[in-house]
């Protein structure tokens, strides 16, 4: 299988991953034999290019958060490459560090996490919260590490003198952006930012997702960005890659993807997105069956059983990701064929 | 209850965001400031003086505490003292006036003896007024073992009457037993926390070893604490104390039974201890901490142990009373502590026949104390549990 390699482009590639694959075992009995395996994240790859957004959308349980703490390396990936270019120009792979080695690299990559209840220590404040990078990675002075952290309040849009009070005082979307405050005060170069306004009300949804804009603007950050909501992923990424029970079925630029999808599993996805329009009455065209089992997978095209478009082809040959436009990959036997509908323009 | 406390479910903020909140925020109040700064232990603090039962039962403790820390001046004398000619003298009552004036006394005990039985029999004669002082000078002894002290909780005005008073009767042996009461407070709690400190430590170690390591050793180890549970306390406790040497000093023994006691009293405790470990573990703010590049000691110790202390020591506090009255049962069936060490066991073996229960009802005074002791223990336990998340509402 070929990785989709990155056509030419002004920018250059920072995260590229290869073949990633996190198999959980399934243990049985006292003496917990394996008996089977849960393929969460299935030989996927995907690249992301410096100050770009790519978006990683998916059902939940398709691997999309397993992917990503892969690359943050909070799992360690059965198999894989997950390539890493530093600034100097390096490129190393992380997915065979330890924890030694990847010292060096944890203040490139942070993350941005979608529980802003869970994700925050209720027993700091935010001093403490959003100074303990500085401090691990060497800020001892404690005036030093006040005006950072008061620095990257004013960043996210907080108030400086909100340093000492504690988590229970603020709410979710304040809480998400003392989150994002932590994520920047390494000043990292990639942020992994899974899901980061699914919990949050849809009116501060917007100024979370356009704050994170700003910052990407202001400090030239590349985001690859994990959600289920479609629109959300419109709005904020360049790219999207779409996973199907741990695989990567399609991967293109955002508005052709919204546009023109070539997979059926992406025009499926769009094809569920209510529309805000009260004129329209279409039934929504639901998909048959369930999401696979990535326990016991399908055999050939892991979407074959819910695709109308399947053929005898795709119950027994795995399809292979496949460039069939600048930038545009599909992972389907019948895309060159298939004439998909793609979005309607209110997503 | 209204205690006029501000609840941290509240937030002290509007759901809104930035420029406009920013100002509206300026205004809060300080009251609503003091919440947004107040730490875990604050919050604990706040809920736990809501349970007033709980408040009580702490001060209750804090008292039984001072007593731990000096019998000496909570007694009337010397606890060892023994005179048989004043067995079984009954409690003697005290009286705070005398006259319309406040001056507290006892009355004086008149022994006579019985004819028929030829047994001393005491009675109380409130025409013979003993004068009682409080804090002021009585024996000598040591304060902490190491400082010289006579300051006395009560002692009598007159100092020729200083062996004339019994708060709380005499035993068999004619020992004061106001004064033995004191000390066995002293043996009886540090027994019940000496044992449950060992039982945290153990707990604490095998617990979080087990949580974080996992795998084979947390195998192991859970399987070794389904053991212990499973095995028979009683007989257990009953061989185990049975085998120490009658020749051992009672500090040795003191230490043995401490012993005896956590090495089941920790397994409760290392499961919870686990437990939190591995919920811990899949925290996000724990996650977040690993990937600032936190080390894992960083971790357990600023992030892990915090999040869950305030448990251990509601757990622990429950645990103290079952270590006191399994020290009391075992030292009451003459295995556990011995004369002349002193607990609440000890004292009430002093009760154990039906005859002594007829006509020294007071001898069962200690066990008035174990009762006082463990619901105090459960009650602040408690309102230490239903405190200990403040967050969880």
């Amino acid at each position: 299988m070929t990785t989709p390699k990155p056509a030419s482009s002004p920018r250059q590639v920072l995260l590229e991953v290869r073949h990633l694959k996190k198999y959980f075992p399934i243990y049985k009995g006292l003496m917990r034999k394996v008996v089977n395996q849960v393929r969460a994240v299935d030989d996927v790859s995907f690249f992301v290019r410096q100050g770009e957004t790519l978006g990683l959308v998916g059902e939940s349980g398709c691997g999309k958060t397993t992917a990503s703490r892969c690359i943050l390396r909070a799992l360690t990936p059965t198999s894989g490459e997950i390539l890493f270019r530093e600034a100097d120009g390096t490129v190393t792979d992380l997915a065979k560090l330890d924890r030694r080695g990847l010292a060096r690299f944890r203040p490139q990559m942070q993350m941005i996490f979608q529980d802003p209840f869970a994700s925050l220590n209720p027993r700091m404040t935010i001093f403490d919260i959003v100074s303990e990078p500085l401090y691990v990675h060497g800020m001892r002075s404690r005036a030093e590490r006040t005006e950072k952290v008061a620095e990257l309040l004013r960043l996210v849009g907080l108030r400086p003198e909100y340093m000492q009070r504690y988590p229970h005082a603020f709410s979710g979307g304040q809480r998400q952006r003392i989150g994002i405050a932590r994520a920047l005060a390494l000043r990292p170069r990639l942020v992994v930012a899974d899901e980061p306004v699914s919990a949050l009300d849809v009116s501060v949804q917007a100024q979370v997702l356009n704050l994170m804009l700003e910052l990407q603007e202001a400090l030239s950050l590349t985001y690859l960005f994990v959600a289920h909501d479609l629109s959300v992923v419109k709005h904020i990424s360049d790219r999207v890659c779409v996973m199907y029970v741990g695989k990567i079925v399609e991967t293109a630029p955002t508005l052709e993807l919204f546009a023109a999808p070539r997979h059926p599993y992406t025009a499926a996805l769009l094809a569920a997105v209510p529309v805000p329009d009260p004129q329209r009455r279409t039934a929504i065209q639901e998909l048959p069956g369930e999401v696979a089992s990535p326990a016991n997978p399908p055999s050939g095209c892991y979407f074959h059983p819910r695709c109308q478009f399947a053929v005898e082809r795709c119950r027994q040959e795995s399809p292979q990701l496949e460039e069939i436009a600048p930038d545009h990959f599909v992972s389907c036997h019948r895309a060159a064929e298939l004439s998909l509908p793609g979005a309607v323009s209110h997503v | 209850m209204n205690t006029g406390n501000p609840t941290p479910a509240t937030p002290s903020t509007p759901l809104s965001e930035p420029a406009a909140l920013d100002d509206a925020l300026l205004i809060t109040s300080q009251e609503e400031e003091r919440v947004s700064v107040a730490s875990n232990w604050t919050l604990v603090w706040w809920r736990f003086r809501k349970n007033k039962l709980a408040v009580f039962s702490a001060v209750l403790l804090i008292f039984l505490f001072t007593i731990v820390l000096a019998p000496d001046f909570f007694s009337t004398m010397d606890p060892e003292t023994t005179d048989a000619k004043l067995a079984f003298i009954p409690i003697q009552r005290i009286h705070w006036f005398d006259e319309g004036k406040l001056r507290p006394w006892v009355p004086a005990v008149i022994g006579k003896r019985d004819p028929v039985t030829l047994r001393m029999v005491w009675t109380t004669d409130d025409t013979q007024k003993v004068y009682l002082r409080f804090f002021s000078a009585g024996y000598t002894y040591q304060l902490f073992g190491r400082f010289e002290a006579n300051l006395h909780l009560v002692t009598a005005l007159n100092p020729e009457d200083a062996n004339r008073i019994h708060l709380l009767g005499t035993d068999r042996l004619g020992r004061d037993q106001w004064s033995r009461l004191a000390y066995a407070t002293r043996i009886s709690m540090t027994i019940g926390m000496i044992s449950v400190i060992l039982s945290v430590v153990l707990g604490l170690l095998l617990g979080g070893v087990s949580g974080y390591l996992g795998g084979l050793t947390d195998m192991f180890i859970q399987r070794l604490i389904e053991l212990l549970q499973s095995l028979p306390t009683i007989p257990i406790w009953l061989a185990l104390t049975a085998a120490l040497p009658r020749t051992w000093s009672p500090e040795r023994v003191f230490f043995a039974i401490s012993i005896i006691l956590a090495l089941r009293g920790w397994t409760t405790l290392g499961r919870e201890v686990r437990g939190r470990f591995l919920s811990l573990r899949e925290e996000d703010f724990v996650l977040a901490a690993e990937l600032a590049g936190a080390s894992r000691w960083r971790i357990i110790l600023h992030h892990m142990i915090p999040t869950f202390t305030s448990h251990i020591i509601a757990t622990s506090t429950l645990a103290i009373p079952v270590m006191i009255v399994t020290e009391t049962s075992l030292s009451f069936l003459g295995l556990g502590l011995r004369p002349p060490a002193i607990s609440w066991g000890v004292m009430l073996q002093e009760a154990q026949n039906i005859q002594t229960l007829a006509l020294a009802p007071w001898l069962m005074i200690p066990g008035l104390a174990v009762i006082i002791a463990v619901l105090a223990f459960n009650l602040v336990g408690d309102g230490l549990r239903d405190a200990a998340d403040p967050y969880s509402h």
